[in-house]
C-alpha cells in the first residue's frame, strides 16, 4: 500500500467494536470513506489536500484491517457506526468526501442526520439505481479487472499503477478478496444501491454538497447523478469529459482544483 | 460395501455420431474457457429430451443390474450437468425403481432460498420411494452461488444453518416457530415428513476441503470424496478419525465414501479412447474462470491466504461473465484440446482414470480399496459418450467388475452405513483412534 510514513493507524473503540482509522495531514478534519475494493492507499489528491486537512479514513470493518463486526448486514449498519464514531470522537458536524461505496455510506450517513456533515463531496456515489443503465457488478469479475475497468484508459492513467499499490501482490489478492467479501455482505441485493436513498434524502439535507462523475463512467452510470442532485437541493455536479469511475487519479489536477475550492 | 453408479448427466453429441456438433460445443466451453456460464443457446431442448431420458433409463437398468445405489448430483447454468433440479429426478426414480437407494449428493443448500421447501421435497421421495432416500448436502460449487443469486459471503453459514434447520423441520414435532440469524419461518409444521426414521440418513460428498470433513466427523455423517487424489483423500480420513476420536466414536469404513472415475469396454483401446473422453471440455468444473470458482467470500480466509501465496495469478484470466467467448482461432483451440488430452496418461498412472477391460480395472479398484477402505464406492462415467457405450459399460461392471469388488470388499472388512452405523462404535476418551486409511498400500501399484 503506497502509504506515507506520516500517515498513522489508530485504533479506536465504537462500542464493542475496533475501528482503525488511518490519519495523514494537518488541519482541519476531513472525512474520507473509501471505495468497495478497500482504501487504494496515499494517493496525489491526498497529498494535496493534507497540506491543509488531517484525513481521517475509517478502514470499515471486514475490508482487512479492522476486524469484521458481524452485526453489519447493510450499508445502513455501517453508516450509523461511522456515526456513532464521529459522534464519539466530537468529530462531528465534519467534512466528508466519500468514493464510490464510500459515497453512498456519507448519503446514507446525511440521510439519517442531515447535521453531521458540514460539506459533502460525493465522488461518483453508488447508492442510488442509475435511471438508465445498471451499475457494473463487480462480483461478476476478478478483483483486478474491477480495478482496471473503473478508467476509462487504465494505460494513460498516470496513477494507475499506484492504486493499491498495484494490486498485484498475495497480501492485496488477500485485501481484495476482504474487501469483495464485506461488499458482499453489505450490498449483495440489490446490488450496490438502496430504493428508500433517494426518498430519505430528498430535501432533507441543507449542506453544501459537490457531486463528481466521470462522464465515461463504466461503474456508476451518470444517469443516478442527477437523481441525487434532485435529491440534494443545491448541490453542484461536476462532470469530467473523458474520465472514468476514478476521477481523483484520472483527472487529479482538475479534481484537486475543485475540492479545494469547493472545501475552502 | 455399498457400490453406486453415478454421471453428472453431460449434455453432449456422441462424437461418433455427430461428430461435428460434439466438437463445436467443445470448442465453444474452451472458448468460454469455463462450462459455467456457456450461453444457454446452445442448448438444443430436443437432445436435452432425449438424454435427460437415457439417463434416468440408465439409472433404472442399473437397478436391475444390481447396483446398490443410484447416486445424483446437481449443478446450475453448465452443460456438463443436465440435473438442474435433481430432485426431480429423484422423485422420477422413486416411483420408477423398488430396491436401490437414491442418493443425492448432494442438494446445494445455500443456494435453496426456502429450506422448509427442500425439507418437503425430500420427505416427498423418500415417502414414494419407501424410504430409500439417502439426501445429501453441499455448499454447492463457486458458480451455483451466481447462478442462484445466493450470497456467496454467507454460504458455510447458511449450509450449517439450513441443514440444521432441515432436520429440525423433520424430527420436531410442529407446529413451530424457527428464528435462525439467515432463515425465518413463522410456522414449521411439513404435514409430509420422511418415512426413514428419526430421518433419513445423511451422506455429505466434498472434494478437499477441511472444514467440511471436520463438520462431518462431529455430525457422524459419511464422507464421500469425490475423486480427489489419493494421498490428500489419505489425509482427509486421517483428519477425520481423529475428530471422530475427539467426539468419542471410532470412525470405519462405514464412515467413508468414494467416487472413481471408471470406463469398461471389451478392449483395452476401446475402453480408454471412451475413458479420454472424461476430459472433454477440459473435464468439468477443472476448467473455469475464476470469476466463477472463487465469488467473494466464498473460500475460507485461509483457503484465500493459501491461494494467493501459492496461485502464479489467482486473478487470471477474469473477465465478465456475460461475456462469452475469446476469440481463439480453430487452430488455437485445437492445441489447448490437445494438451487437456495429453493429460490423460497422468489421471491414468495416479488412478484417477480407470478404464479399460475388466482384468486390467480390476487390480486397480482394489489398490484403491486396499488404501482408501471406504463402505461407499461408486462408479463415475461421463464425459460425451453415446448410450450403447454407456450401457455396455454399467453391464461389464456389473457382470465382472463388482463381484469381484464386493470379495475385496468382504476380505477388507468394508462395512458401508446400512450394516453398521456411522458413529455408533464408541471409543473411550484417551484411546488412540485406529486409522482407516492405509496409505501403505500405495506403494505397490499394479502394473
Amino acid at each position: 500500500m503506497a502509504v506515507k510514513d506520516s500517515v498513522r493507524e489508530e485504533t479506536i473503540k465504537v462500542g464493542g467494536d475496533d475501528l482503525i482509522v488511518a490519519r495523514g495531514g494537518s488541519g482541519k478534519p476531513l472525512l474520507v470513506l473509501h471505495e468497495e475494493l478497500g482504501w487504494p492507499g496515499w494517493m496525489k489528491w491526498n497529498e494535496a489536500l493534507s497540506e491543509s486537512r488531517s484525513m481521517l479514513t475509517p478502514l470499515f470493518p471486514g475490508f482487512g484491517k479492522t476486524p469484521r463486526a458481524e452485526w453489519i448486514l447493510n450499508v445502513r449498519d455501517l453508516g450509523c457506526f461511522l456515526a456513532r464514531y464521529l459522534r464519539e470522537n466530537n468529530l462531528a458536524p465534519i467534512e466528508v468526501i466519500g468514493f464510490s461505496l464510500g459515497g453512498w455510506i456519507a448519503a446514507e450517513m446525511a440521510a439519517n442526520d442531515p447535521a453531521i456533515f458540514s460539506k459533502l463531496v460525493l465522488v461518483a456515489p453508488a447508492g442510488i439505481r442509475p435511471p438508465e443503465a445498471e451499475i457494473f457488478d463487480m462480483f461478476t469479475v476478478p478483483a483486478l479487472i474491477y480495478l482496471r475497468d473503473s478508467v476509462r484508459d487504465s494505460r494513460n492513467t498516470p496513477e494507475f499503477s499506484k492504486l493499491y499499490d498495484g494490486g498485484l501482490s498475495p497480501e492485496q489478492y488477500e485485501a481484495f478478496e476482504d474487501a469483495r467479501a464485506e461488499t458482499a455482505r453489505l450490498a449483495w441485493q440489490p446490488y450496490m444501491f438502496n430504493p428508500s436513498l433517494p426518498h430519505l434524502l430528498d430535501g432533507t439535507l441543507k449542506a453544501p454538497t459537490l457531486i463528481v462523475w466521470g462522464k465515461d463512467d463504466h461503474v456508476v452510470p451518470i444517469t443516478a447523478a442527477a437523481v441525487y442532485q434532485r435529491a440534494i437541493k443545491g448541490s453542484r455536479l461536476i462532470a469530467f469529459d473523458t474520465c472514468g469511475h476514478r476521477p481523483e487519479v484520472e483527472k487529479s489536477d482538475q479534481f484537486i482544483k475543485e475540492v479545494r475550492n469547493f472545501l475552502a | 460395501m455399498h457400490i453406486m453408479w453415478f454421471t453428472e448427466r453431460q449434455y453432449h453429441y456422441d462424437p461418433e455420431v455427430e461428430p461435428d456438433r460434439s466438437l463445436q460445443l467443445e470448442r465453444q466451453i474452451l472458448r468460454n474457457r469455463s462450462f459455467f456460464g456457456l450461453p444457454n443457446q446452445n442448448f438444443d431442448p430436443q437432445t436435452g429430451s432425449m438424454l435427460l431420458n437415457q439417463y434416468l433409463d440408465e439409472k433404472i437398468y442399473s437397478e436391475e443390474l444390481g447396483f446398490d445405489g443410484l447416486m445424483l448430483n446437481e449443478h446450475h447454468g453448465t452443460p456438463f450437468c443436465l440435473g438442474s433440479v435433481m430432485d426431480v429426478e429423484a422423485a422420477v426414480l422413486a416411483k420408477a425403481t423398488k430396491r436401490a437407494r437414491i442418493v443425492l449428493l448432494g442438494n446445494p443448500v445455500p443456494t435453496v432460498a426456502n429450506a422448509l421447501r427442500l425439507a418437503e421435497e425430500l420427505a416427498m421421495i423418500d415417502l414414494i420411494s419407501g424410504g430409500r432416500l439417502v439426501p445429501g448436502w453441499v455448499r454447492g460449487a463457486g458458480s451455483e452461488q451466481l447462478a442462484n443469486n445466493a450470497n456467496p459471503a454467507y454460504n458455510r453459514e447458511y449450509f450449517e444453518e439450513g441443514v440444521e434447520f432441515i432436520v429440525k423441520a423433520w424430527t420436531t414435532p410442529g407446529p413451530f416457530r424457527y428464528e435462525g440469524k439467515h432463515f425465518h419461518f413463522r410456522f414449521v409444521n411439513p404435514w409430509v415428513v420422511p418415512l426413514q426414521k428419526p430421518h433419513p440418513p445423511i451422506w455429505i460428498p466434498g472434494l478437499v476441503s477441511p472444514d467440511t470433513v471436520i463438520w462431518c466427523a462431529k455430525k457422524r455423517y459419511p464422507y464421500i470424496a469425490l475423486a480427489t487424489r489419493l494421498e490428500p483423500t489419505v489425509e482427509l480420513w486421517n483428519m477425520y478419525t481423529d475428530q471422530a476420536a475427539r467426539e468419542g466414536y471410532q470412525a470405519g469404513p462405514e464412515n467413508f465414501g468414494y467416487l472413481q472415475p471408471v470406463f469398461v469396454a471389451d478392449n483395452q483401446a476401446r475402453a480408454e479412447e471412451l475413458g479420454k473422453r472424461f476430459l472433454y471440455g477440459g473435464a468439468f468444473a477443472h476448467f473455469a474462470r475464476p470469476e466463477w470458482m472463487f465469488p467473494p467470500g466464498y473460500n475460507s480466509k485461509e483457503a484465500t491466504r493459501r491461494m494467493a501465496r501459492l496461485a502464479r495469478d489467482p486473478n487470471l484470466p477474469g473477465k465478465p461473465i456475460h461475456e462469452g467467448g475469446g476469440h481463439e482461432t480453430d487452430e488455437e483451440l485445437e492445441a489447448i484440446r490437445q494438451s487437456i488430452y495429453a493429460r490423460y496418461e497422468d489421471s491414468k498412472r495416479d488412478l484417477q482414470m480407470i478404464a479399460g477391460t475388466p482384468d486390467y480395472v480390476i487390480p486397480r479398484l482394489n489398490k484403491v480399496l486396499e488404501v482408501l477402505r471406504p463402505g461407499i464406492f461408486s462408479f463415475w462415467l461421463d464425459g460425451p459418450v453415446g448410450y450403447q457405450d454407456r450401457v455396455r459399460c454399467l453391464e461389464m461392471l456389473s457382470k465382472h467388475v463388482v463381484p469381484a469388488l464386493r470379495e475385496t470388499g468382504k476380505k477388507l472388512g468394508l462395512v458401508d452405513p446400512f450394516e453398521r452405523k456411522p458413529g455408533s462404535v464408541p471409543l473411550a476418551a484417551g484411546r488412540p483412534a485406529e486409522r482407516v486409511a492405509q496409505p501403505d498400500a500405495l506403494a505397490s501399484m499394479p502394473a
